[in-house]
């Protein structure tokens, strides 16, 4: 598998990439429509818009309309696209997502701009962190979590082709293209950017580019992590982290996105079917976000490749389970009753 | 419970009926016998929706035996005309009038709300040959029906859009973005009916969320809604609304028509306790007489 290009290359925004992609897939797709909710500037459908008038359809601040007219518009034939911020997208339009769409499979693209932090001035009433989750939950929903503007531009061309709905969740702001020459990407299927035995590190989005470097610094300190990029969140590629997880006995999940429900959800609930492993979880813990420039506001809500360092090292710098017996001890003595069969267990395993 | 009663027409008959005055005769009496099919499967599952199912027996049964073309044997045919039960939870009688229109065996109609059948408790178009738009949340079918109406625009197909809502869809915001929304686009041949029976869950329309003036609503949102109310109980006055429709060219177009909740049983009607209560056996006992004796009325007007 080819390594993907390095930092050192173009910076582009995911929205910019969708933008241009749905520009670029029109001719050859005469059923693809777009719609947007009064943002097709931040979005950049503008560009779909002055070029196809026709199949451009800008319907004011009412994202929920906008789903079920996608829907309406899917259930004839037609293969729409609808593009607002990802948090007005997953929470206003859940019911529309879950009910109209989900149910009935149609395929209909959401797009969800401004995804996880991205959005960092306006603060925490427009950032996307609980996006993922909701779409995630919802049945017949494939869920993509683009990692630079070629992933992206790949995932729409997937996405288009698909036989269902597919949630793809973009970034507002420039990033560098990693996967451009790279292998292409495929719908439930994981790509390994680094191999190695001491722990997994499995990342989704922008922290996919965190995760490479934490892991090149990693290594520097003789700790070599198996390093997997998810873009699709659903279906997940169980067995490669299955795989992944066996080898290397450490999980860390790398998300922009709350830790609760998330992309380390997808990645726990895998890992614990097949492989169980030691794990731990980069994202947003639980709390609001604030407003702030991108990058400070990623660190200071723990998602930067320091913080993956860190947290890899105390994963992999634990002791076996067995090796805390003594704690476990203490706890019994304070709560006897209640903690009893618990102690009973961890003798067991000692033994 | 045994099988439905057979209808005194013949569905087949009704379709092929030339005579306008004729064919009104027998939807109002298929209507109403659909009617009573819905009070026995109501009562025999314990489950279901009596008061909404009642008050649109007429409107859907003039739709799918005059209105609309559509091929029962072909039901995805990509041509034909639309329709979506906005109020979902009136799914027995739109069970009912597909059935008899022959998108599937009649007698499946007693497998309504039970596991593993195709007739789920509101409708799915994934599941039951005939819907076209699943529905249940209520206030989605508004937004749906613009969304394909603007698809035959952009196909260049010319077939019809018809939404049916009632009060519980007017209270949904959203329903209020897609008015403005169609509005602006203006797709051809879209159709809202207004299934105005002046009751919902809790109580009078009036007491839970005013409606009115709902024309001057229209009005206001820039629709071309019918200048009458027509009266959704009789078919004449249906098919007058639906013809009305039809020579409409300025879009969207809506139609209200008064009906009444739990319409046929003079207990059930204007009234909100049978929105959903289950019909017991006291209950349907005392109910089915009425509808029994309307019904043979009709059959004798054929």
């Amino acid at each position: 598998m080819k390594t993907p290009l390095k930092t050192d290359v173009k910076l582009v925004s995911m929205r910019d990439a969708l933008g241009q992609a749905l520009v670029d897939f029109a001719p050859e797709i005469p059923e693809l429509v777009v719609l947007d909710a009064d943002v097709s500037h931040s979005t950049k459908t503008l560009g779909f818009a002055k070029a196809y008038p026709d199949r451009f359809f800008n319907v004011g601040v009412a994202e929920a309309n906008m789903a079920d007219i996608a829907a309406g518009l899917a259930a004839c034939g037609l293969r729409p696209v609808i593009n607002t911020f990802s948090l007005f997208l997953a929470l206003k339009c859940a019911d529309q997502i879950r009910n109209t769409i989900c149910y009935n499979n149609l395929p209909v693209v959401l797009a969800g701009a401004y995804g996880g932090l991205s959005d960092s001035y306006d603060g925490a009433s427009h950032q996307a962190i609980l996006d993922i989750a909701l779409m995630r939950a919802m049945p017949n929903m494939a869920v993509i979590v683009p990692a630079d503007a070629e992933e992206t531009r790949q995932a729409l061309r997937l996405a288009l082709r698909r036989n269902g709905p597919t949630f793809i969740r973009g970034c507002r702001n420039e990033t560098p293209v990693i996967f451009e020459g790279a292998e292409p990407l495929k719908i439930g299927k994981a790509r390994k950017l680094r191999d190695g035995k001491d722990l997994t590190i499995a990342a989704c989005g922008v922290p996919v580019l965190m995760a490479l470097e934490a892991a090149e610094q990693l290594a520097k300190e003789g700790i070599s992590a198996d390093l997997l990029a998810l873009a699709t969140v659903k279906p997940i590629d169980e067995a490669a982290l299955a795989a992944s997880a066996a080898k290397t006995g450490r999980v860390l999940a790398v998300e922009e996105h709350t830790i609760y429900g998330g992309f380390g959800g997808a990645v726990a609930e895998a890992v614990a079917r097949h492989a169980p492993a030691k794990m731990d979880f980069i994202g947003v813990r639980d709390r609001f976000t604030e407003s702030g420039p991108y990058d400070a506001l990623l660190k200071k809500y723990g998602i930067s490749a320091e913080a993956i360092v860190a947290k890899a090292k105390a994963l992999v710098g634990e002791k076996p389970a067995a090796a805390k017996a003594p704690a476990a001890k203490k706890v019994v003595r304070k709560k006897a009753v209640a903690r009893k069969p618990q102690a009973k267990q961890r003798a067991r395993k000692k033994t | 419970m045994g099988t439905l009663m057979a209808p005194k027409v013949e569905p087949a008959r009704i379709l092929a009926e030339k005579d306008r005055g004729k064919k009104a005769a027998m939807m109002q009496y298929l209507a109403h016998k659909l009617r009573v099919d819905v009070w026995d499967i109501l009562h025999d599952k314990g489950t279901g929706h009596w008061g909404g199912a009642s008050s649109v027996a007429e409107i859907l049964t003039t739709l799918y035996f005059d209105a609309m073309t559509v091929r029962p044997q072909d039901p995805h045919w990509a041509e034909r005309d639309r329709l979506i039960l906005s109020k979902g939870h009136a799914s027995a009688i739109l069970y009912a009038v597909l059935a008899s229109r022959g998108f599937f065996p009649v007698q499946e109609l007693h497998t309504f709300r039970q596991i593993n059948s195709r007739l789920q408790g509101h409708p799915c178009m994934k599941d039951t040959p005939g819907v076209d738009m699943s529905a249940g949340a209520l206030g989605h079918g508004m937004s749906v029906s613009l969304g394909m109406a603007l698809a035959a625009r952009l196909q260049k197909k010319s077939y019809w859009t018809y939404v049916i809502m009632g009060e519980g869809c007017l209270d949904e915001g959203q329903t209020w973005e897609a008015f403005m929304a169609a509005a602006k686009f203006k797709p051809e041949r879209l159709v809202a009916l207004i299934d105005y029976n002046g009751f919902q869950l809790d109580g009078s329309s009036d007491e839970i969320m005013p409606l009115g003036p709902l024309f001057d609503k229209f009005y206001a949102f820039q629709w071309n809604v019918a200048p009458t109310v027509f009266n959704g109980h009789e078919v004449r006055d249906v098919l007058r609304a639906l013809d009305w429709v039809k020579k409409q060219s300025a879009w969207p177009v809506a139609v209200i028509f008064q009906t009444k909740k739990g319409r046929g049983i003079s207990f059930t009607e204007d009234t909100h306790k049978y929105h959903g209560a289950v019909i017991d056996d006291q209950t349907y006992a005392k109910g089915r007489p009425e509808l029994l004796a309307t019904l043979a009325e009709l059959e004798a007007a054929l």
